[in-house]
């Protein structure tokens, strides 16, 4: 805001193919330069430049005032973004994983999801906290989690989770512009994602699902790196003759539910993908939305591909049998579509 | 070594200014009270986290180890120091750098790197891997991966030694180890506290290695001299120079006999470095060459060893033999980790609960839960 925008460069207003990384890294970027009120605060986001190096040259642009590096404090650093939010400032905090956001859920879910309605509307929490789920890396028990749906069952708060670098662009500038506390799921394995992303100023609305490939046959549901997997299976079961619509959940508070169901409506089977554990987890949420407003057209119950429920292991084969992957979502395709008699449109050109 | 209590903390030995110890790596004799076979003993367990940390780190460049893996190199002196410090029926808790204190505390070599390499021989039957070493029979209660998360536990550790047994030479006690950038965290507090007012046997000893991933003391405490944290909770605080290993065992000592003998909490920061990156994979660039040359210069293995053989404890050859022997005890581990089967797929559902428990749900990915309905029966011809 009123500076000079130093090295602006020229990705920010053509369209162009960048990582999920570099679209965050850009909107921040962009964010900052646009609103003065806009600040980073993280462990390790400044000199570290980012345990993922989202806020790499950051520092070095807009110095240690608007990017804060912060000692090893979650709830004190995420409640102090609530206060300097209540204030007026727009602070974007990075949690280094969502594992670690649980050092400051009292914060997030007692604090910043309250605020605005316990004390009659008086005051609003403008907060980002950016952080990244997801195992498959390794990691162990503690730091592999999607615990998105602790968040994403608090009124109050708004919780997004993009897949692809143009969403992440979108939703990251509205989450920034938006007058509430919004968690902004990142994934580790999406980081060196590529995908086209819009120049200038693009907004996706929070609160909206994409239909990110139209289908016939069946509904897959997902977010975040599940999307990107669901979006593969479906573009593969194009050649053996079978139709499937992708919903993008985008948003997992508010839900779309509109977009849910009648894509369920439409294609009478449903197909949850979800890195979280099955039970109580983001596909109970959507099995739920759908039988409740797609009843009478299911030609089958909908299913659930989720993490097995286990503190997911360190050791390698342990770790792959527990995660939801393509296979196993493949599987569970076939099984719907052979348990509702379905015939494929043609058949594939490439077996005999 | 500083004493620390409530109030302007005096200082009978005031070390220079933080980050500037002149002392560090210092070689003196060792004293003539110390047994030789005792120092060699130090020496060989030294050069045994050494060898361990060098190879783990080529063994995760040839991907046998995976996930995160943080290596105690540099730390050996107040690793080896800390650990002698306690009986077999103490307990650890530790963070996730916590290699060296496995060994130190008597582990197989091969069961630690068969649980780096997340093998059903490793520590934690290859389901923790390198931040999660666990072994019940030397009382080593566990590495942690959340920062801070040991504390509370520690502490709780500490309570139920209280409450079973009163204070005396023969009480059992805690040793929680945490970083310098874990002092920052609320739980450091909360359970620092805690064991003040319920008087706790617990040490509580921060490996001040002077950065929490690129993070110096002083940028992340408000007081970056560590062991006066436990003024506000009148615990006592020693800083000791965490690159001589008999300082480092002797406050240890020290603080364990009060958490013993008085169940009174003791604080010891031990201050040493980090010679490498946060993990493995961190290529430290934040830290300048300089910076990286006066660490290698404080290396506390050779410095030891130097020490040992000017005291006439250690000859140039007994000194060769222990290094070789330990690189061999390393290779073996990594043969013996190598050739371990990873744990069976079928028993990813194993040790969930304790007890068998009704309608607990152990599908797969994809499969339908218990009574779930994959075929449709009411479908009409269609
Ligand atoms: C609650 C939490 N926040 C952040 C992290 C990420 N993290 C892992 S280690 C570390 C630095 C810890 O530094 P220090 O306590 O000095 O220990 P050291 O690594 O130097 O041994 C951080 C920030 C974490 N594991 N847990
Ligand atoms: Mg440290």
């Amino acid at each position: 805001m009123g500076r000079t925008t130093v090295g602006r460069t020229a990705e920010q207003t053509a369209e162009q193919a960048v990582t999920y990384r570099q679209a965050l890294h850009d909107t921040l970027r962009a964010e900052m330069l646009r609103d003065e009120d806009v600040l980073l605060l993280g462990e390790e986001i400044g000199v570290f430049e980012g345990s993922y190096k989202i806020t790499a040259g950051l520092l070095d642009e807009f110095g240690p005032r608007r990017v804060r590096d912060t000692p090893i404090c979650e709830e004190g650093f995420v409640g102090a973004a609530i206060g300097a939010a209540m204030l007026g400032l727009r602070p974007v905090v990075e949690i280094m994983t969502i594992n670690f956001s649980l050092l400051a859920i009292d914060q997030i879910v007692n604090h910043a999801a309250k605020m605005r309605a316990m004390f009659g509307g008086q005051v609003s929490v403008p907060m980002v906290i950016r952080t990244p789920g997801g195992g498959g890396q390794q990691l162990a028990a503690t730091h592999s989690q999607n615990l998105e749906v602790f968040y994403a069952h608090v009124p109050g708060l708004k919780v997004v989770a993009p897949s692809t670098p143009a969403d992440a662009k979108g939703l990251l500038a509205s989450a920034v512009r938006d007058d509430d506390p919004v968690l902004f799921l990142e994934n580790l394995a999406l980081y060196n994602t590529k995908g086209v992303v819009p120049g200038g100023d693009h907004i996706v609305r929070i609160g909206t699902a994409a239909v990110a490939k139209e289908g016939s046959d069946l509904t897959l549901v997902a977010y975040s790196r599940a999307a990107v997997i669901a979006h593969d299976v479906a573009r593969r079961l194009e050649d053996e003759g079978v139709s499937a619509e992708v919903i993008d959940l985008r948003s997992l508070r508010p839900l779309d539910r509109a977009t849910v169901c009648a894509s369920a409506r439409k294609t009478g089977r449903a197909i949850v993908l979800e890195d979280d554990w099955l039970s109580y987890g983001i596909g109970a949420e959507i099995a739920a939305t759908i039988a409740e407003g797609a009843f009478d057209y299911l030609d089958a119950p909908v299913r659930r591909v989720a993490a097995a429920e286990v503190p997911l292991p360190y050791a390698k084969p342990l770790e792959l049998a527990a995660l939801p992957d393509a296979a196993a979502l493949t599987r569970v395709i076939r099984e719907v579509l052979e348990a509702t008699r379905f015939v494929p449109r043609r058949v594939p050109s490439s077996q005999g | 070594m500083v004493a620390n209590t409530p109030g302007p903390a005096s200082s009978p030995e005031p070390g220079p200014a933080h980050g500037a110890r002149s002392d560090v790596g210092a070689v003196r004799p060792p004293g003539a009270s110390e047994d030789a076979e005792v120092l060699r003993g130090y020496y060989r367990q030294m050069a045994l986290i050494r060898a361990f940390e060098l190879r783990s780190a080529e063994m995760y460049a040839r991907a046998k180890i995976g996930g995160y893996c943080h290596l105690n190199l540099g730390e050996e002196a107040t690793v080896v120091g800390l650990m002698a410090a306690l009986r077999p029926s103490d307990y650890l808790f530790a963070g996730y750098r916590v290699h060296g204190y496995a060994l130190a505390r008597g582990a197989e070599p091969g069961r630690v790197m068969a649980e780096l390499f997340g093998r059903v021989t490793g520590m934690s039957g290859g389901r923790g891997g390198s931040m999660h070493l666990f072994d019940a029979g030397l009382r080593l209660l566990g590495g942690y991966g959340i920062v801070g998360g040991q504390l509370p536990p520690a502490t709780g550790a500490a309570l139920a030694i209280a409450y079973r047994g009163a204070p005396g030479p023969d009480s059992e006690a805690v040793m929680c180890l945490l970083g310098d950038g874990t002092t920052n965290i609320g739980a450091f507090h909360e359970a620092l506290n805690l064991a003040a007012v319920w008087r706790l046997p617990i040490v509580y000893a921060i490996v001040n290695n002077q950065l929490g991933m690129g993070t110096p003391v002083e940028a992340a405490s408000g007081e970056p001299e560590l062991f006066r944290r436990g003024c506000s909770y009148r615990i006592p605080g020693e800083r000791v120079d965490g690159n001589d290993v008999l300082a480092v065992r002797d406050a240890a000592l020290a603080l364990m006999e009060s958490a013993r003998e008085e169940h009174r909490p003791g604080l010891l920061e031990a201050v040493s470095y980090r010679i490498r990156g946060h993990s493995v994979v961190d290529p430290a660039r934040y830290r300048s060459a300089e910076e990286t040359q006066r660490v290698r210069d404080l290396d506390p293995l050779p410095a030891f060893r130097a020490r040992l053989i000017e005291g006439g404890v250690l000859d140039q050859e007994t000194a060769a033999r222990i290094d070789d022997e330990t690189e061999r005890t390393v290779t073996a581990a990594i043969e013996f980790a190598d050739t371990s089967p990873p744990p069976p797929v079928d028993t990813l559902f194993d040790g969930v609960y304790a007890t068998p428990v009704p309608n607990v749900f152990t599908g797969l990915p994809g499969d339908p839960p218990p009574d779930g309905q994959t075929t449709v029966t009411t479908l009409g011809e269609s």
